[in-house]
C-alpha cells in the first residue's frame, strides 16, 4: 500500500482520529488503575500513622493551617477506647536540599514525639535520604524527645539534634519540618485549654 | 534481514546508551542502583515495543507531514498507561521511578527507533527490534547502575556485599559519578563491538 499524500484534510484527519483513540485508551485505562490507585495512597498513608503511633482503633482527621508556611498540616488524632493515645500530623518542609520534604511525626498528647518516618522526599540518594528509616537509623534519635527540653536544630545551630554527616541542609530541614508540626500542635491545644480549660480536641 | 542478528544489535554492537548514545538524560538520572536501572530499562523496554509496533502496524495511513506528532503521541500515551499502571500495581518501583516515568516520552531512543526503524520495516521485525534495542537499553542502566551502586555503597541490588567497608566511595552515587562511570563503559563497550 503506497503512503498516504500529505494534504491538509489526510493531515488533519490522520491527527484527529490518532488523538481520540489515545484519549479513549487513556481514559479506560485511567478509569481501571483509579481504585488501585487511591487503594495504594491511602495504605502508605495509613501505613505511616500506624508506624508512628500505638494501636489505636479510630482515627478522626482536621486540617489546621500552621503559623509559618503556607500549606495545612493534616492532624490524625487516634483514639484508643474514646481516650486520646496520640496525634499523627502531616508535615512537610520546603528547606530540603532537593524540593520539598513530607515527614509523618506522631505525638504523644503532651507534644513528646513517638516517632517520625520521612513519607516523600528527593534528597541526594546516599547522603540526604539517611532520614528514611530503611537506609539508618538516624530518625530513631527524635524518639521520647519533648521538644520543650529538646531543642530541635543541629548542634552547629547550637540545637540538640545530630546531624547526619554531610548533609547538614538536610538534617536542618527535617527539624524544620518537625518543629512546624510541634508547634502548631502546641498552638492548638493552649488555644483550645485557654477556652475549655482541658485539651478536647 | 536476519530476526536474530537484528535482536542481538542492540546488546553490545548498537547499544543504544554506550554506542548509540542516545537516551542519556534517563540513563545518568536513574541509574543511583542496579535496580533503578533495570525498572527504568524495562518500562522503556515496555514503550519502546509498544510503540514499535503500532507505529509499523499505521506507517501507511500517517501522512509523511504529520508523522512526528502521531509519534509523539503514540508514545506519550503507552507512557501514561505504564506510569497508571506502575503506580496502581507496584507502588515501591513508582515510588523509586515516578520522576522519571515522564521522562520516556522525550527519551530519544523511543522516537529514533520509530522513526529510523519501525516507520520504514514489517510488523514482526519492529517487534525484535524493540525488544532488543529495549533489553540492550535495560542492559546498559543495569550495569551502569551497578556499578555506581558497587563503588557508591559497596552494596549490589540492595544488600550490602561489605557490611563493615564503611559509606563507599559517595562521588559514584552523585551526578559526577554518572559521567565517570558512564565513560569507562563507552570504553568498555566500544572495546567488545571492536572485538566482536
Amino acid at each position: 500500500m503506497a503512503k498516504k499524500e500529505s494534504t491538509f484534510t489526510s493531515m488533519v484527519l490522520t491527527l484527529v482520529i490518532i488523538t481520540t483513540i489515545a484519549s479513549f485508551v487513556l481514559a479506560t485505562v485511567y478509569n481501571l488503575t483509579a481504585e488501585p490507585i487511591a487503594k495504594s495512597r491511602q495504605a502508605k498513608r495509613t501505613n505511616a500513622i500506624r508506624e508512628v503511633l500505638p494501636a489505636f482503633d479510630s482515627l478522626r482527621t482536621s486540617n489546621y493551617l500552621p503559623q509559618t508556611g503556607e500549606d495545612s498540616l493534616e492532624f490524625n488524632f487516634a483514639y484508643q477506647q474514646e481516650e486520646l493515645v496520640g496525634i499523627a500530623i502531616s508535615t512537610y518542609t520546603k528547606k530540603g536540599y532537593s524540593g520539598e520534604i513530607r515527614a509523618m511525626v506522631g505525638l504523644q498528647p503532651d507534644g513528646t514525639i513517638i516517632d517520625v518516618v520521612a513519607l516523600q522526599h528527593a534528597e541526594t540518594p546516599g547522603l540526604g535520604d539517611k532520614i528514611e528509616k530503611g537506609k539508618s537509623d538516624w530518625s530513631n534519635q527524635f524518639k521520647g524527645k519533648n521538644p520543650e527540653n529538646f531543642n530541635l536544630s543541629v548542634k552547629k545551630d547550637n540545637g540538640d539534634v545530630d546531624a547526619i554527616t554531610a548533609a547538614t541542609i538536610t538534617s536542618r530541614a527535617y527539624c524544620d519540618a518537625i518543629s512546624r508540626a510541634y508547634n502548631t500542635y502546641m498552638e492548638k491545644i493552649s488555644k483550645q485549654q485557654n477556652q475549655e480549660g482541658e485539651p478536647v480536641l | 534481514m536476519n530476526q536474530w542478528k537484528n535482536f542481538t544489535k542492540g546488546f553490545i554492537k548498537e547499544n543504544p546508551v554506550f554506542i548509540l548514545l542516545l537516551g542519556l538524560c534517563p540513563a545518568l538520572g536513574v541509574t543511583t542502583s542496579a535496580i533503578n536501572g533495570l525498572g527504568m530499562g524495562l518500562a522503556t523496554t515496555f514503550v519502546l515495543v509498544s510503540s514499535n509496533i503500532v507505529v509499523s502496524l499505521i506507517k501507511n495511513f500517517i501522512p509523511d507531514k504529520v508523522r512526528i506528532p502521531s509519534f509523539i503521541v503514540i508514545i506519550a500515551s503507552f507512557v501514561t498507561v505504564v506510569e497508571l499502571t506502575m503506580e496502581a500495581y507496584l507502588p515501591s518501583l513508582f515510588n523509586a521511578l515516578g520522576l522519571f516515568i515522564p521522562l520516556i516520552v522525550v527519551n530519544c531512543l523511543v522516537m529514533g527507533r520509530a522513526e529510523a526503524f519501525a516507520s520504514k520495516k514489517d510488523t514482526f521485525s519492529a517487534i525484535i527490534d524493540g525488544l532488543g534495542m529495549g533489553l540492550g537499553f535495560a542492559l546498559a542502566l543495569t550495569m551502569l547502575g551497578g556499578l555506581r551502586e558497587l563503588l557508591g555503597t559497596y552494596s549490589l541490588f540492595g544488600y550490602k556485599l561489605l557490611p563493615n567497608a564503611g559509606d563507599g566511595m559517595l562521588v559514584f552515587v552523585l551526578a559526577p559519578g554518572a559521567f565517570i562511570g558512564m565513560g569507562y563503559m563507552i570504553i568498555l563497550f566500544n572495546y567488545m563491538k571492536k572485538k566482536a
